[in-house]
């Protein structure tokens, strides 16, 4: 059984739009089975964050193409993408690449 | 899985992957290559030459905010000097806002700017107006491609206005691959012939153009501003979601997916092109109302605007505007002013 985890998720580049215009969340993912990582991470926000389009921010299990994700600063890619075990007080910023110009 | 070592400084962590190479760098050693890289770019390409003077269409955006703060820091060495032109489109509770981000840039960065307005170019079309005059019936798709090449005119006037010898815009590697497959999909061949290369060389009394970022991936330019804190502006224009271009970046993103260098080999591509004698257009000539380069009679900006001012829109678009020579004068008696040497208000 996992501990609850405090995490901040925060929303940029345009992503935000679809969080209410909200860029940092302060939120606790509560205690499960299995550890948190960002695939489940996606699933939360889904159903607890998402305000409207969520085609435009999720993708069948992950980020839509074009959405970049970093994970205390760090690119996703360099820690496993969709595995990576969230930590307590870990950061997770999404920057949409998809907008303006 | 903690992030690897960077491979350029061995000492801190790597913050992200490049998209081409794979090479896994830190923030700062990142930053620095990819000023090291639009550096080459310039120079190899012989783009902006000692002494040139730099109008930086600057749109607040993402590419135009790491352009402009790219070659701030490059300007010192390549010996040339800014200008940031912003245009306002007339568009309402988009542009202002993100207009609001440039001057702060200008500010930050101490760097001239000038905006020039649609309304005083144009003869009093505002993009608010033209989306009006081609709503319903899907039209509005149309908007982008008389935004398009209404933005094109008024930078050009905005760099002559302040003097500027070259004009430069933050098209990425990513904009340019959408472009080259939006051609292909429409089998406009002349668009993609001329769409290769790094710019052009300034024809016809054109100012020379180029696009430094051209190489960049939209990765890469988005996570510049990240490690640099640039404040940009991202919201997406209202008239945006309709445009053929979405279907072109979500298919770029798909191909990107399965092959990194999707979007580089496509840009390539395009420079590679060559078209066969008989599918080349005829060497252009200039627009008989503003001088402008033009492949036809009137150039684009001028048939796209009598359109308008004839309260025919899609005249000018497609193969419709075949059908402009053709027409008596204009119907509406808009007040329609030439476009050149126009005095246009200095923010």
């Amino acid at each position: 059984m996992a501990a609850p985890l405090s995490v901040e998720v925060e929303f940029g580049g345009g992503a935000e739009l679809l969080f209410d215009g909200v860029k940092k969340h302060q939120v606790t993912l509560p205690g499960q089975e299995e550890p948190w990582d960002i695939r489940s991470l996606l699933v939360w926000i889904k159903k607890n964050l998402l305000k409207e389009r969520p085609e435009l921010f999720i993708q069948g299990d992950s980020v839509r193409p074009g959405i970049l994700v970093l994970v205390n600063d760090a690119d996703w890619e360099l820690l496993g993408e969709l595995d990576y075990q969230l930590q307590d007080q870990d950061s997770v910023l999404f920057i949409s690449t998809l907008h303006g110009g | 899985m903690p992030a690897p070592q960077c491979a350029s400084c061995h000492k801190a962590r790597a913050a992200l992957r490049r998209p081409r190479s794979g090479q896994a760098l830190c923030g700062s050693c990142f930053c620095a290559a990819f000023e090291a890289e639009v550096l080459h770019t310039v120079v190899a390409g012989r783009l902006l030459p000692p002494g040139a003077v730099v109008a930086v269409g600057a749109s607040g955006g993402k590419d135009s905010t790491v352009l402009a703060h790219v070659l701030r820091e490059l300007a010192p060495r390549l010996g040339i000097s800014l200008h940031l032109v912003a245009v306002d489109e007339g568009i309402g509770g988009y542009r202002d806002a993100a207009l609001a981000a440039v001057r702060r840039q200008a500010a930050r960065w101490e760097l001239p700017l000038t905006v020039v307005a649609y309304a005083d170019l144009f003869g009093g079309w505002t993009m608010d107006a033209v989306a009006r005059s081609t709503a319903g019936s899907g039209r509005s798709r149309a908007c982008c491609t008389f935004c398009g090449v209404l933005r094109r005119r008024a930078l050009e006037e905005g760099a002559r206005l302040v003097g500027a010898t070259h004009v430069v815009t933050g098209h990425n590697a990513d904009d340019m691959a959408e472009t080259v497959l939006m051609n292909f999909l429409r089998g406009d061949a002349g668009r993609l012939a001329r769409g290769g290369g790094l710019g052009s060389p300034g024809e016809g009394g054109a100012l020379p153009r180029c696009r430094p970022l051209q190489l960049a991936s939209q990765k890469e330019v988005v996570l510049y501003a990240h490690f640099r804190r640039l404040d940009y502006f991202s919201e997406e224009c209202v008239y945006a979601p309709e445009a053929f271009r979405g279907h072109a970046r979500d298919l770029l993103k798909m191909l990107e997916a399965a092959r990194p260098s999707a979007v580089l080999d496509l840009v390539h591509s395009a420079e590679r092109l060559a078209l066969a004698p008989t599918a080349r257009p005829p060497p252009p000539g200039a627009c008989s109302r503003c001088g402008a380069l033009a492949s036809r009679a009137l150039c684009q900006a001028c048939a796209l605007l009598d359109g308008l001012n004839r309260g025919r829109p899609r005249l000018a678009i497609g193969k419709g505007r075949r059908g402009l020579d053709e027409e008596g004068p204009p119907r509406e008696p808009q007040p329609s002013r030439p476009l050149t040497s126009e005095p246009v208000p200095d923010f």
